[in-house]
């Protein structure tokens, strides 16, 4: 934060016309990808500047996902803590629980105008999947979505949700079988069948232009969280936190805020078991640059740059990858990353769960956790922004089990 | 003059189709790697493609996925390719050999260092699947430098400008992927290849090589008459996998598959129009 202060950045700027936030991003995909992509950037670019593009979507917001979201002042649970005031953006009340509808009610609507007819995906925690399955539905297209097998076994009602939706769920038995083994599947697919098929990524990873198209659909959160405090306490926020798993509800939440040098910004990755026993998804905190699913950025790899297995409680943070602008964010000191293990996550989950009412996503659970850090070390007339990503009902079955109740 | 240029003007002088096998380094076991490339050349390889098995090949469809997983498990790494290829060339100093794949085994290496220890091994190229020239640069200049021949895709969705400025970049040979898909996808469609061959020839006097889809000596054959390269890969690597456990009796079989490609090619003759 300090560089940003002696260095004025604008941050709208970036990334550039093939998607580098200097060292990082750009499109790195076989061949037969990289005309799919210019011609789904040439497309985003004509729809982000056409009025009735962004009213259709505003729409689709506002009437079928529910926005604007509120943003809600944790009374109770900012007293336990005794220090910052913290508002939680409540993403969980999106339709689908999630932040992930934001993007897939943009790329649906983009895949229509480009005429395509097919939509494939990716998903971990099987958030994106739904959020996915469920504007395929509305759309009427058929909709394919890969999903390692682990991942499958963990998120049975995120599975079973996908299928009611009228999705193919396609198990991937490649490699460590989670996330990044479903994401190659899922290029693998779109490879094959570039022609009427769109790819739908879940996350601001991925080649240009998904992670700058991906980040201007979920930056809504930020422009309405930055309204809200305006207007109803007319001031900034102090700080802001977010969970970060590919970075897509982080960067929703921060972009708008960037160039607010005076806000804080913390980003919080998954320390699984603790960074030191190797059993993690961290990868801003203990990863090196390389390049993985057609971008730059910091991966978790060993010392071959071979992409290394990870680990969390939370699926939807299970990857070794990160956004391409956290990794810029992270080196030019704008945003900090900083790690809570499991154990930490699960306390979070119950204390918000007790203290407010609303049982929080696993993945959201990190970021709630740092705030319980974070907000006694600051004054009662500061506040702090969370970003509440999404509900918790998909991972009652993770925490009973890790509490040996079976349900 | 790079052995792969070298290489294309001999055959093309003797009214012969240039023949690229494929196998992963290290695959089924990389004490067995190198027999196997020496088995290749004497089948009639003129070129060989060696994979550097990387644990997320996204253009790579099963067989060479598992061929990945099964050499990583064997604790393969780039280094370990590299002094397979040094091993290779106490033999031959002949063969050109390109290595094939992907980016971050690279980085993580660091691009001069790579290269550095890829042209004192021996490699005479270096085709990097997730690598598209307009990133690649830094290495081109390196590769350049050393002798090592960067080697770039073309698709069947590439336009005419990108082929243009592709080629202007590669060197060595160009490679069209057949079809979209990945590797060892169904079969590819010859007159729709040949259609395709036709814009980039008029792009660029580089060698065409041909490949993903390839899989029998008639495609082969057919493929031999419009392209200056037929590049075969899972097909082999199959085959590969199903008697890894005879090494004897894989080498042998290997070696047979990849001589009836080799003689349906040189039976297939050579159309002037192609003869360079
Ligand atoms: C509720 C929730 N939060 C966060 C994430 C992590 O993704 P991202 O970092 O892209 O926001 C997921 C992913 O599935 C999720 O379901």
């Amino acid at each position: 934060m300090k560089a940003a202060l002696r260095n004025p950045v604008d941050f709208s700027q970036f990334p550039d016309a093939n998607g580098h936030f200097d060292r990082y991003g750009g499109r790195f995909v076989a061949e037969t990808l990289m005309e799919a992509l210019h011609e789904l950037n040439e497309a985003w670019r004509d729809c982000r500047n056409d009025p009735e593009f962004l009213a259709e979507l505003d729409a689709d917001l506002a009437h079928y996902v529910g926005r604007p979201s509120p943003l809600y002042y944790a009374e109770r649970w900012s007293r336990q803590l005794g220090g910052a005031r913290i508002y939680l953006k409540r993403e969980d009340l999106n339709h689908t629980g999630a932040h992930k509808i934001n993007n897939t009610v943009g790329q649906a609507l983009l895949a229509k105008r480009m005429g395509k007819t097919r939509l494939i995906a990716e998903t971990g925690a099987g958030q994106h999947g739904v959020a996915s399955a469920t504007v395929a539905a509305r759309l009427g297209m058929e909709c394919v979505v890969y999903m390692g097998a682990e991942d499958i076994q963990r998120q049975a009602l995120n599975v079973y949700r996908m299928r009611l939706l009228g999705a193919t769920v396609q198990p991937v038995t490649s490699g460590s079988r989670t996330l990044k083994d479903a994401l190659n599947e899922a290029l693998r697919d779109w490879v094959a069948n570039v022609d009427n098929t769109f790819y739908m990524i879940g996350t601001v990873a991925g080649p240009h232009p998904y992670p700058l198209m991906v980040r201007e659909f979920q930056a809504v959160i930020g422009r309405e969280a930055r309204e809200q405090m305006l207007s109803e306490y007319n001031v900034l926020p102090d700080a802001l936190v977010a969970c970060v798993g590919g970075g897509s509800n982080a960067i929703g939440l921060f972009h708008p805020f960037l160039n607010d040098s005076e806000v804080a910004i913390y980003g919080v990755e998954a320390a699984g078991s603790g960074i030191d026993t190797g059993r993690h998804a961290a990868t801003l905190c203990a990863g090196q640059p390389g390049v993985l699913h057609g971008n730059r950025t910091y991966l978790l790899n060993d010392e071959h740059g071979q992409i290394t297995e990870t680990h969390s409680v939370s699926a939807g943070l299970d990857y070794p990858g990160v956004g391409p602008e956290h990794a810029w964010l992270k080196d030019i000191g704008r945003a900090q990353y900083v790690a809570i293990t499991d154990d930490e996550a699960l306390q979070g989950f119950h204390d918000l769960t007790r203290a407010e009412g609303i049982i929080p996503a696993l993945e959201s659970s990190h970021a709630l956790a740092y705030v319980t850090k974070l907000a006694p070390t600051m004054r009662p007339d500061q506040s702090i922004v969370v970003n509440l990503s999404g509900r918790g009902d998909k991972d009652i079955y993770t925490v009973a089990a890790l509490e040996g109740i079976q349900l | 003059m790079n052995r792969i240029t070298h290489r294309f003007q001999e055959l093309r002088r003797a009214g012969r189709k240039v023949l690229i096998p494929y196998i992963t380094a290290g695959d089924p076991h990389p004490e067995l790697t190198v027999p196997m490339l020496h088995a290749l050349v004497a089948a009639g390889a003129d070129i060989i493609e060696l994979g550097v098995p990387f644990s997320d090949p996204m253009a790579d469809g099963p067989v060479i996925q598992k061929a990945c997983e099964r050499a990583l498990a064997q604790g393969m790494t780039p280094r370990r390719v590299l002094e397979l290829v040094r091993e290779f060339r106490q033999i031959d100093a002949q063969t050109p050999l390109v290595l094939m794949g992907y980016l971050n085994p690279i980085e993580r290496m660091g691009h001069a260092a790579f290269v550095a220890a890829a042209r004192d091994a021996g490699v005479d190229g270096v085709l990097t699947v997730d690598l598209p020239p307009e990133e690649a640069a830094e290495p081109i200049e390196l590769m350049s430098a050393a002798g090592i021949a960067p080697i770039f895709l073309v698709a069947p969705t590439s336009s005419v400008e990108r082929i243009r400025r592709t080629a202007q970049l590669a060197q060595g040979y160009l490679y069209y992927v057949s079809l979209k898909g990945v590797t060892g996808s169904a079969a590819l469609n010859v007159a729709e290849v040949a259609e395709k061959l036709a814009t980039i020839r008029a792009c660029t006097d580089l060698p065409l090589g041909v490949g993903f889809g390839i899989k029998d000596p008639p495609t082969a054959a057919a493929v031999a008459r419009i392209a200056d390269a037929v590049v075969v890969g899972s097909a082999l690597v199959a085959k590969m996998h199903e008697l890894a456990d005879d090494p004897e009796r894989m080498r042998r079989e290997v070696a047979a598959q990849l001589a009836a490609m080799r003689q349906a090619m040189d039976q297939a003759g050579m159309p002037t129009a192609f003869a360079g």
